[in-house]
Formats: structure tokens, sequence, C-alpha cells
């Protein structure tokens, strides 16, 4: 049996996660092309100029996953945009050009949080709206207004973000009075395929999405200069840069180093041609000459076939999928620590027992991207707050098995070990526990199944996983890349079953698996 | 031997049953008394007040002359022996540990244990080389029940109360088991309530008979004292259903 060194793995994992150590710091990302491409141009530039170790927290689920992760330490700094850091964290009006808007979020953030948006990248990236080109020719738009006297007869596929945003939807509304026919929020990936299907004839878009151009879209003019100046720059902790003044000075040659058409092509590579951010990133820092370039081409085309990706990736991708039996074991183990002894209990006081479990049921209807978003202010980002939310979703399945199969144990060796004079402690320990085992163990494994399935979901908080590659498939359309995540997900939730399935045999009392089907 | 009495027992349950009616009896050391009666009658529920599974909602039952309620329940069923229909054995324990589980919870050793094991086995009639280590999966009803005697007869208690220890068994097997019985009873002697719905029965194991319908006790007496001087209609009806009246 390999458990023990399962769970050795596991504990592992949790504690490496758990150790700050010195020289090393935490760079995090949204999760879209151009802010994981940014802050994995940070990361290199960090590992090539300074003696510092950094990990990356890429592909976190928006901006305030990220911004909540700065906050509390997880992350020492992440690429932001000034327009979202004045309009979305400060809750600010939109005004003023780029350098007043730098400005004042400057100011703000420093004293408000002790923030430091270092040297801008030189160039911005602000939201747009866009429409199919042979829409707009037909209609004659080329403004923001333009769309606003014909949107009501158009469908909308907006961004979750931009969908919630002030600098978004909701504002557009108010400043333009853009009502649509009907508005679909999308994951920006799948925007385009919407758009190229004729589902959506509207969608907000990014001044450096090299996809503009690809899928022939017209974007129209901010005629009343509703969206404030987005320009990027590295968004960093006060105390990281007290630390290690390093960070500061390397990113500082990043300053007016990247413009909107550089980046547009670098985009461009990630989103449709499917070039890992490793090595788009890598080609910007050699560009710039602030690295080596490549030894090899890196542009080798690498999706022709799923198995040969894999092997490519089996680096990687072995190592997510330790991080993900590490999360899932972890999570599950916790989940029978709390229900078991929890069943046991509420068996003893079956008058609030099935409050309770009814209670705790309740955590599984709680959406998992949602839970996994509440656990963020309470544990940050990581293995700890996804260790936290697979425990919650074990729990009930064990809990609800353990209480029934104890409560529900042979009722006629109950009774006959009570009658002989066994204390209620003696028959729940030597019958009712025993008995239970194969309707405990059948808990665990719908557990056990449920956890290596929303382990996935750990890789919007950074915690890694499988779901790594998934969601960064998911942003670039690249299936290759999602099966790459997808299937051995897959193959490890049957292998929780098969594995849990042996275990439970063989905890199963040896009288009771003769008696076949009783 | 342990003498018994009920005295004006009633059990009531919430919704307005009553299962027990105003009950008084005694057991005298060393008597069987069958209760019969048909299911719903309130036999099994008046068994189950002599080891405290039950208590009674008003009236006092009494075991070797102390009111029940001041003896502590688990030492008061370590002292009396227990078979239930269905031998209630624990499945994922061996012959040796179910026989043994009465003694082991009054803490004798392990050399003890065995030796109780081994002649109560042989008793009842499975040789303990060649069933101690089997689980009860690994035995047929009839030897099932058989075990249970013998985990019943463990501690040598000196009241045995029997719920129904036949009615699982097909008719050959029940009547190998009863003589079994009445031979036990004639060695060990020890006082026993047994619970039957068949008069029949009732007649070649107990000494007196106890016949309940409805929660009442309609009539108490031997055998014969039933058979000359029937209580009632239901009690007459009862002595021809089982053809023991002419007996």
């Amino acid at each position: 049996m390999r458990i023990p060194s399962a769970i050795t793995l596991a504990c592992l994992t949790v504690a490496t996660s758990l150790q700050a150590e010195e020289g090393r710091i935490t760079v995090g990302s949204k999760n879209f092309a151009e802010s994981r491409l940014l802050a994995e141009v940070f990361a290199q530039l960090l590992e090539a100029r300074t003696a510092l170790r950094v990990e990356r927290k890429l592909g976190l689920a928006g901006t305030q996953v990220c911004f909540a992760a700065l906050q509390n330490g997880d992350l020492d700094l992440y690429p932001e945009y000034t327009g979202t850091g004045l309009v979305t964290l400060l809750g600010a009006a939109p005004e003023g050009d780029a350098t007043a808007t730098l400005g004042r979020v400057r100011r703000e953030f420093l004293t408000r949080w002790n923030l430091h948006w270092l040297a801008p990248l030189g160039f911005e990236n602000s939201f747009e709206l866009a429409v199919p080109r042979a829409l707009a020719a037909s209609r004659g738009l080329r403004t923001i207004s333009d769309l606003a006297r014909v949107s009501r007869d158009l469908n909308a596929g907006f961004g979750h973000e931009f969908v919630q945003r002030d600098d978004g939807l909701p504002g557009l509304r108010r400043v333009y009075g853009l009502e649509f026919r009907d508005v679909k929020q999308l994951q920006q990936a799948l925007q385009y395929q919407a758009a190229a299907a004729g589902d959506i004839q509207c969608l907000d878009v990014y001044t450096t999405d090299g996809r503009l151009v690809v899928h022939d879209l017209q974007v129209l003019e901010d005629d009343r200069g509703f969206f404030p100046p987005y320009t990027a720059a590295p968004l960093v902790r006060g105390e990281t840069l007290a630390r290690h003044p390093e960070v500061g000075a390397t990113l500082g040659l990043l300053g007016d180093a990247l413009d909107a058409d550089t980046m547009r092509r670098a985009n461009l590579r990630i989103e449709t041609r499917g070039e890992t951010v490793e090595a788009v990133a890598r080609d910007l820092l050699a560009d710039l000459g602030l690295v080596a370039p490549a030894a090899t081409a890196t542009a080798a085309p690498r999706r022709a076939h799923l198995a040969s990706f894999m092997w490519s990736e089996r680096r990687s991708l072995l190592q997510r999928t330790l991080e993900h039996v590490g999360l899932s074991i972890a999570g599950l183990l916790l989940g029978i620590a709390t229900a078991l002894p929890l069943g046991l209990l509420l068996e003893r006081r079956r008058r609030i027992a099935e409050g309770v479990i009814r209670g705790l049921g309740m955590t599984q209807t709680i959406p998992s991207l949602a839970l996994l978003a509440f656990m963020i202010p309470l544990l940050g980002v990581g293995a700890k707050p996804a260790i936290a939310a697979l425990w919650l979703y074990a729990i009930f399945p064990i809990l609800r098995n353990a209480y029934t199969g104890v409560r529900d144990a042979d009722p006629g060796a109950v009774q006959a070990a009570t009658a002989l004079g066994m204390t209620e402690t003696q028959v729940l320990r030597q019958v009712r526990l025993p008995l239970a085992v194969p309707v405990i163990m059948a808990g665990v494994r719908t557990a056990g199944v449920l956890t290596v399935g929303t382990a996935t979901l750990a890789a919007f908080i950074g915690a890694g996983g499988l779901g790594e590659p998934i969601v960064s498939g998911v942003q670039s359309v690249d299936t290759i890349m999602i099966l790459s995540g997808a299937l051995p997900a897959a193959a490890l939730a049957v292998a929780a079953d098969v594995v849990l399935g042996r275990i439970e045999r063989g905890l199963r009392p040896r009288g009771l698996r003769l008696r076949g089907a009783a | 031997m342990v003498s018994l009495a009920a005295h004006h027992v009633w059990k009531l349950y919430p919704p307005g049953i009553e299962a027990l009616r105003d009950v008084s009896l005694t057991v005298s050391p060393g008597e069987t008394l069958a209760l019969v009666g048909e299911s719903g009658s309130g036999k099994s529920t008046l068994l189950r007040l002599f080891n405290r599974l039950e208590e009674p909602t008003r009236g006092a039952v009494e075991i070797e002359g102390r009111p029940a309620t001041e003896q502590d329940p688990v030492a008061l069923r370590r002292m009396i022996g227990y078979v239930q229909q269905d031998g209630g054995l624990l499945p994922h324990w061996r012959v040796e540990d179910n026989v043994a589980l009465v003694p082991r919870l009054l803490g004798w050793d392990a050399e003890r244990r065995q030796a109780r094991t081994t002649a109560l086995l042989d008793l009842v009639g499975l040789p303990a080389g060649e069933y101690r280590r089997r689980f009860p999966a690994e035995l047929s009803g009839g030897q099932r029940q058989r075990v249970a005697f013998a985990r019943a007869l463990a501690a040598e208690p000196r009241l045995v109360l029997l719920d129904e220890p036949f009615g699982a068994l097909d008719a050959l097997t029940r009547h190998e088991l009863q003589e079994e019985f009445i031979r036990l009873k004639a060695r060990l002697h020890p006082t026993m309530v047994l619970v039957t719905h068949d008069l029949a029965e009732a007649f070649r194991l107990a000494d007196r008979i106890a016949v309940l319908r409805r929660g009442d006790l309609l009539q108490i007496g031997t055998p014969a004292e039933l058979v000359a001087h029937p209580a009632d209609d239901y009690v007459q009806a009862l002595l021809a259903h089982h053809r023991v009246g002419k007996a």
C-alpha cells in the first residue's frame, strides 16, 4: 500500500507552501494572457538579474483575488493597470490623463496600503468595445455613441469582471445609455469564438489584444472619454522593496520598454499560436537585451498531437499531478478527521443530528469558485485556502454516511450487545463502528472522487494542480492544453475510486466479507 | 436463582398506545415462565422490563426482591442471559468471541474464558475445535441460535430471558433445539422467562404460562390449570387452535 508515502507527500506539499522563506519573492498574475506574460517577464528578469528565488502564482481569478493576495503578503508583486487601480480598487471616478491617473494611484496606494506602482512599462491596455467590421460598416458605427443608437438590437458578450466593474458595463450604461438586447457573461477567450460564430455582436476587448486583427473586429472610439487610462506597471508591496531593493531597480529596467504594438504581437503568439508564456517572455526580454536569447528556437510548433504535447510537458505535468494529489489527499484526510468524530458524536445526539447534517449539506451547494473566493480574505492564496475548501466539500458525504452507517448498524447485533451488558460507548466502538465501515468508506469514496474533481479549481487561487493547464488552455482556446490537464485529472479521479475501494475491502471486518450480499 | 415480580405495570407509548395495562405477576426461583400471545400483545415489552431495556410508565419491577430501578442497568444485564429471535450474534466476531462476550465484559482472564467457551460450545452441540474460529456467516441458522444460547449462558447467569428464541428456525431444527433446551434447563436450573407466540412450545418448555392480549394479562397458571379452567373465550380458543386442550 502506497498510502503512507502519499500522506507524507501531502504533508510536504502543505509544509512547503506554508513556509515563508528569506530571499524568495512571489509574483502573481490575473487569469488572462497579457497578465500572465507580464508576470512571467518580471519573474524571468528577477531570476536573471538578482539572487532571489521567484515563485509564480499565475492565473489567479481576477483583480480582487490578486489584490487581496498582495495585501496580505501572499504575493509580492503583480502587473496591474492604473485605470483598474483608480476605479476598481480605489472606487474613484475616472478623470484626468494617463500621467494624472498614475500620479493619483501612486499617492493613494502608498498612503493607504504601502503599495508601490513602479515605472510604467510603456503601453496602455484600455478596455474598449469592439464590433464585427462588417456590422460597423453596414450600420455606420464609429464611436460608442453610434453603438448606443443601435445596441438594443444587438447581443453582447462581456467578461465577468467587465459586467461588474464600474469602469465596465455599469458605467457605460450610465454615460452612454448603452442597453443591449441580451448580455452574456463569457470567459474572455471564448468571446472571440462567440463573435466569430455570430452569437454576439459586441464585446469588450483590450487595446493590446492581438486577436482584434485576426477576428476582423472594429474598435469603437470612446468619444466621451469614459474609460480611464490603463497604464501597465508592476504593483509591488512596500515591504518587499524595503527588504529587497534590487526588485525595484531591476523592474525599473522595463520602464517604457514595451509598446502597445510589441504587446499585441506577443499576446497573439500566446492566444492564437499556442506558444508558452515562458517562451514569449524570454523572447521579449532577449529583444530588450535584458537576458541572453534562448539557445534554441522557442517557437517550435508543438500542438500536433496530445500525446506528444503531454510528453514534451511531462515534467510540469508530473509536478501538477503531484500538487493535485497532495491537495486532494490533504483535503480528504482533514475531511475524514473532522467528519468521522462528528458523525459518531451526532449518533449520540440524534435530536440535533439531522439539523446539523442538513446545515453542513449546504456547503455542497456553494459553487466551488465562490467558496474558494470566500477563503482568500481568511487564508490568502495558494494551497491553504484550496485545502480548506476541499476539506469543507469532503466533510458532508463522509459525515452523512458515518452518521447513518453507525445509526443503522445491524439492529439485531446492537440490541443483543446492549442486552448483554455493553455500555453505550462499548456498543459504539465495538459494534456500531466496525459494522458501519462499509457505509462510512462509501462516503469516503464519494468524497475522494469529489475532492479530486474539485481540486482542478485550485488553479484559480494559485494552488497549482492539474487545473493549471486547464485554465491556461481555456484562456488560449487550446484544446490540447486543456486535455493535457483534464485527462490526468479524470484518471486521478478513477484511481482515487479504485484505491479507496481497495482500502474499503481491507478495512471491512472479516466476518462481513464472508457474508456476500447480506 | 432469581425471583422476579411485576407490580401493576403499565407501559404507554406516546401516541396513546397501551402496550401493557396493569400487569402483575411473579416468577419463582428456578421456574420457567412462558409469555404467550399474538404480536402486539405486549409479551416482548414485558420481557424487556426485566433487564431494563424498557422502563415501565407506571408500576414497579422487582428483581430478587429489589426494585429494578435501584440496580445499575449495565451491571444488571451482565447478570442476565438474553437470547433473541435472530440470535443477534456480532457478525464481525468469531464464534468464540461471541460466546465470551459477557465474560470479557466481566473481566475474566483469557484462560478462564477459553475453558468456558469450549465447555459451552460442547454443551450446545457445536464441537469447539471445529466451530470456535468460525464467523456467524459461516454457520446455519440453527447453529447460530445454538451459539446465541451458549453466549447467553456464558457467565452462568441465574436468570435467562428468551425472546422467541426458536421463532426463526425450520420445524426440524426448532424441535431439536427445544430438546436441547429441556436438557439444559434440567441441568442448570436457571430462572427463565420465555416469550413465544406458540402455545404448544410453551406447553413443552414452561412450568407456568402467562397469556397476554393487547396489553392485558388474561391468565397465568400451569398448563394443567389453563386446560382445566381457561379464563375466557380467548384462552379457550387459543388452546383449541394449538390442539393442546385435550393433551
